[in-house]
Formats: C-alpha cells, sequence, structure tokens
C-alpha cells in the first residue's frame, strides 16, 4: 500500500508543475547513491589495502609457518614469523575481559530489563552509556597507572605481575565491553513478549524464576550475540593492550601475568615506528591486519545472525 | 504505563510465591536481586573510581599551561609543556569529520530508508555491509588510512587523512541512528505530504528530515564523540610524535589529544604522567559532556513520543 501511494506521487508532480521539480528529484536520488556506495567503497579499500601486502608476506613466508610457527620476531636479528604468540596473547587477554564483562554486563541487564523501576532505570541506564564513552585510551592509562600497581601490592604469588601485563590489560577491557554485553542483552530481553512472564507469573514462578527461566533462555540468542560483539570488541581493541598488555610476544604466553603483545598490539607498535616501507616486517603489519579483520568479520557475521533469528521470532 | 504494569504485577506474585514455600525461596530471591544489584553497583564504582583518579593525578597540571603551552619532548621543560597543539588538532580534525561522514552518512540513510527498496539484493548487501563495518576495528581503518588515504591518495600524514579516516569509521554509527530517526516518523505524515501533492523529495527534506532531527542529532554527536576519543587508527597515521606547532591548514602534520596522551606515558619521567593525567581530564570533559547531551536529547525526544 505505501508503495502504490509512493509510485503515484511524481506523476501527480509532473502534471502540474512539469519539468522544474522532475530533475532534482531524479539527481537527488542519484546523490543519495552514490553517499550509500561510500560504505562498500570503504570494504573493498580495507579489502585492498590488507590484501596486497599480505599476499607479498605470503610469498616470501610460507602459509603453514605463520599459522603453525610458534615463535613471533619479526624485529629480532634472527626472524621468525610465527603467529600462535600474538593469538595465544590475544585469546589470554579476551578471555580475562570476558570474565569481567560476561557477569556485570549480562547481571546489569537482568536488573535493568526485569528488576529496575522506571526511575532507576532512568539513572542507571546513563551511567552504563557513560562507560562506553570513555575513550580507550583512558582505559589504557587508568590500567597501566592505577590498577597494576594495586595488584602488584596484593598479588600472593612469588612472581610479581610485569610493569604491562595482560591481566590488567584483561580487566581493562573487559570494563571496556561491559556496556555491548549489557545494551545488546538488555535490548534481546526487553523484546520478550510479556505474555511469556505473565504466563510464568500465573504458575506461581517467583521474579527469579521468571528472569533466570524464562527471559534468559527467551532472550539467549540475544545474549550469545551481545557475548559475541563482546568478544569482536575485546580481539579488535588496540589502545588498552598496547600501553597495558606489552609489546613483544616472541613466545607463546599464557601466563597473564606477564607482559605479551596481541595483534593489535603488535600492529600498532610496528606501525607507528620507523619500518622501511615493503619490507618483509612492514609487510607482517598488514598479514597480522587481514588475520585480525577475518576473526572479527568471522564473529560479527555469527552476531549479525544471532540477533536476525531472534527478530525473527518475536518481532 | 506499559512499564508500570510491568512492575507492579510481579511484587504480586512474588508474595504468593513465597507465602507456597516460605523460607528457602525468599532467601535465593533477596539473593539474586542482590547479586544482580552489586553488578550495578560495581559498574557505577568503577565508573566514579575511575573519573576521581583521574581527576586528582591531574590536578597540579590542571591549568593554563595546558591549553596555552605546546607539548614538549625537553625534561627540562617538562614544568611548562601543554598540549595546546593536540587540542586544536583535536579541534580540527572533528570539525573536518563532522563535515565529511554527516552529510554522507545522512544521505546514505536517507537512500536505504526512503528510497531503496528493501527486497533487492544489492540493498540487501549494502545493508548487511553497513552492519559489518559497524564492527571492523579501528586499527584496521588506520592501515585503510596508510594503504590507501596516504599512500595511492597521496594525502600524506596530515589533518585531513586522520578527519577522512576517522569519517570512515564513524560512518556506520551515523547510519545506524539515522535511519532509526528516521523511521520513527510516522507514515501518515509522508502521506499527508504526498496528498498534497509533494514530490517524493519534497515530502523527504520538508517533513521526513525535521521531524528526525533530535533523533540524527544523538547520533551525530555519539559518533562525533567517538571520534575524538579514537587513538588507534592515528598511531598508525604517523601522529605519535612531539608537534609543538598547530595545524594551519589540511595538509599540515598534525596531533591529536588522545594519541598526545599515549605519546606522554610512553616517556618514563613521572611528570609526564601527570601531564597526561590533566590532558585525559581535558579529554574526558569534552567526551562525556557530548554523551551527555546525545542522552538527554535522546530521552527527551523519547519522552515526547
Amino acid at each position: 500500500m505505501v508503495a502504490s501511494t509512493k509510485r503515484a506521487d511524481p506523476a501527480a508532480g509532473k502534471s502540474l508543475r512539469r519539468g522544474r521539480r522532475r530533475p532534482l528529484d531524479a539527481s537527488v536520488k542519484v546523490i543519495l547513491v552514490l553517499a550509500a556506495l561510500v560504505s562498500i567503497v570503504t570494504t573493498v579499500g580495507i579489502i585492498i589495502a590488507l590484501g596486497g601486502p599480505t599476499v607479498g608476506f605470503f610469498r616470501q613466508v610460507s602459509i603453514a609457518d605463520f599459522f603453525t610457527g610458534t615463535s613471533w620476531t619479526p624485529t629480532f636479528a634472527q626472524k621468525a614469523y610465527g603467529v600462535l604468540p600474538l593469538v595465544a596473547a590475544t585469546l589470554v587477554a579476551t578471555g580475562i575481559a570476558l570474565l569481567i564483562a560476561v557477569p556485570l554486563g549480562l547481571g546489569s541487564a537482568i536488573y535493568l530489563a526485569e528488576y529496575a523501576a522506571p526511575r532507576s532505570r532512568k539513572v542507571l541506564k546513563p551511567i552504563i552509556e557513560m562507560l562506553a564513552g570513555v575513550p580507550t585510551v583512558v582505559y589504557g592509562f587508568v590500567a597501566l597507572f592505577a590498577l597494576n600497581p594495586i595488584l602488584q601490592d596484593f598479588w600472593p604469588g612469588e612472581q610479581k605481575p610485569a610493569f604491562q601485563n595482560l591481566l590488567v590489560a584483561g580487566i581493562a577491557m573487559g570494563v571496556m565491553i561491559v556496556p555491548t554485553v549489557a545494551s545488546v542483552s538488555e535490548d534481546a530481553m526487553s523484546a520478550v513478549p510479556r505474555g511469556l512472564r505473565e504466563g510464568a507469573y500465573a504458575l506461581a514462578s517467583s521474579k527469579m524464576q521468571v528472569s533466570t527461566r524464562v527471559v534468559v533462555p527467551a532472550a539467549i540468542s540475544g545474549i550469545v550475540a551481545a557475548v559475541v560483539l563482546g568478544i569482536s570488541r575485546a580481539i579488535g581493541e588496540t589502545m588498552i593492550v598496547t600501553m597495558a598488555g606489552g609489546l613483544v610476544s616472541d613466545s607463546i604466553k599464557f601466563n597473564p601475568i606477564e607482559s605479551a603483545a596481541t595483534m593489535t598490539a603488535f600492529i600498532a607498535n610496528i606501525s607507528s615506528g620507523d619500518i622501511p616501507v615493503g619490507s618483509l616486517e612492514y609487510d607482517s603489519v598488514f598479514a597480522v591486519g587481514s588475520l585480525l579483520f577475518v576473526m572479527t568479520f568471522a564473529l560479527n557475521a555469527l552476531s549479525i545472525r544471532m540477533v536476525r533469528r531472534f527478530r525473527e521470532v518475536y518481532e | 504505563m506499559i512499564s508500570s504494569t510491568l512492575t507492579d504485577r510481579p511484587s504480586i506474585t512474588t508474595d504468593t510465591g513465597a507465602a507456597l514455600t516460605r523460607g528457602r525461596r525468599r532467601g535465593g530471591e533477596i539473593l539474586f536481586r542482590t547479586a544482580l544489584q552489586l553488578c550495578l553497583l560495581i559498574v557505577s564504582t568503577v565508573l566514579v573510581a575511575l573519573l576521581a583518579w583521574v581527576l586528582t593525578k591531574g590536578w597540579n597540571r590542571l591549568d593554563a599551561r595546558l591549553w596555552e603551552n605546546m607539548p614538549s619532548s625537553l625534561v627540562s621543560r617538562l614544568d611548562t609543556a601543554g598540549v595546546q597543539s593536540a587540542l586544536i588538532g583535536t579541534l580540527w580534525i572533528i570539525s573536518l569529520t563532522a563535515a565529511i561522514c554527516l552529510p554522507i552518512g545522512i544521505l546514505s540513510a536517507i537512500y536505504l530508508e526512503e528510497y531503496a527498496d528493501n527486497n533487492r539484493w544489492h540493498n540487501r548487501m549494502l545493508e548487511l555491509n553497513i552492519q559489518n563495518l559497524a564492527g571492523v576495528p579501528s586499527i584496521i581503518f588506520g592501515i585503510l588510512g596508510l594503504g590507501i588515504v596516504a599512500r595511492v591518495l597521496g594525502l600524506g600524514f596530515s589533518v585531513i587523512t586522520a578527519a577522512i579516516v576517522l569519517s570512515l569509521l564513524v560512518l556506520p554509527v551515523v547510519i545506524i541512528a539515522t535511519r532509526e530517526a528516521l523511521r520513527a516518523v510516522p507514515q501518515s505524515t509522508r502521506h499527508a505530504s504526498y496528498a498534497l501533492g509533494a514530490t517524493k523529495w519534497q515530502t523527504v527534506s520538508r517533513q521526513v528530515l525535521p521531524a528526525a532531527v533530535p533523533g540524527i542529532a544523538t547520533g551525530a554527536i555519539l559518533a562525533l564523540s567517538r571520534a575524538i576519543g579514537e587513538a588507534a587508527p592515528l598511531l598508525v597515521l604517523g601522529a605519535v610524535t612531539f608537534i609543538t606547532f598547530n595545524p594551519q591548514g589540511l595538509d599540515d602534520k598534525y596531533t591529536a589529544l588522545p594519541i598526545q596522551i599515549y605519546t606522554f606515558i610512553t616517556r618514563p619521567q613521572e611528570e609526564y604522567s601527570e601531564l597526561a593525567a590533566a590532558a585525559i581530564v581535558l579529554l574526558l570533559g569534552i567526551v562525556l559532556l557530548m554523551n551527555s547531551i546525545a542522552i538527554f536529547l535522546r530521552n527527551r525526544f523519547e519522552k515526547r513520543r
């Protein structure tokens, strides 16, 4: 019905004031399409910018060595290009971030969606949104100069955490992704139809039972999407891990109190320094960038699909 | 109204539930609720503690020196060093970013929401592409800037390169927010305009867009505040040096607040971290003010609807 009204009006305009209005409408559409194409051009640009040097890199380093090598030393005299140390550091930092962000984010979301009165919601939600507005360079600074000294003071073991370490970087990243996890999963829980809740209450369920056994399972694909999106944010986050996590990952380290470079920290560290353009070290930045792009792309696609499945069920 | 009935009803049912299995269940109920409240308490405490700590650490340097003087890598000038070039650089970059990304973003959203037939494959692909771009890590945009904007287009490590890259980075935010704002304008507004003989563009530009302004403004402010705080792409785009002059034109070298903060903390002297903290207070002041305006606008707008 909407489409038919849309189609009817240009003809009416034409008969009233021929010529003057129609060319404008036609050229407007061209401009709009051009604007929309910018995002396509951006994606193509990213693929070209990453692809060229990555192909150059893999002409000199075999794909098998890159994906299975356990030593990453592009800036050392003895060069090795096995990406696993960077991947391991990324996974450790991301894992720690999730341990912080999933409980805090989900707990906040359940409270906001199911418990909070409209008035307290109005105060609490902006607080979480403010946290999302804090620039990551600030989180990195706080992790390095406030969190790490505290950690070193209270660390029980013999080996104290290093000046830069994955544990503080992970904790700071966890705080950073709380708003992502909280807001996406709260949206999902708010979209669960009221009838489901009413039904459970009619069966004498308590509020906790309704929240944990009705709302959370009903919104589970949205919640999973929120967590997946959080993982993707953590993997792609750069400033926190560069400032507080470490800059060198020569071998695989799973100990979170040691300093290690994640994929993003490596890219940031090398590309902001003086490495000659076209050298193998320089190209390795793009190879790691391609891997990062593919990983986050897959996670985002998964998250988009989960959200869509959820919408199909309830909206 | 809906939410008030929602919150009223459960309290009645919980009481009945408690009457049936008193004690154990009641305890679990309270524990669960407390745990949830604890989550929000931790989140709020972290925010307050973060702000308080940064403010205390930077307090001694929070004066006119900060914006009147240039950054300096010389330890002898540590007392008088400031961040003027970074502040001016940030203002340059953000004005240019606004000028580039807002028109493109708003026009793209108008196309997708008002003109495009969403059943066609190419429009669906466009939409999916924007959703995916929104999740691409910011440092990848830095690599895009390095490989394409700085090298192929030959713009080098300049103010305009930084602005183009940040524009592309926050473009999805602008597009998604604008689309939501346009979608919220009732169809009847469009029908009324068509019924009076207006063309499509007249309807969009004179009826739909003005009605969507608060929503678009909210999205625009959030996008720009994100661009102000972004450091990772600029790290790749050669901004990590002590720049002691303000940019004069589009092709000048530059530095920006978040990058200047990073540069300060790579220095060993304690004074640099105090200076960084003072610069952070400045940066947080700008960013959080913009965020509050956006949240305020959105709440007002939602109330009216």
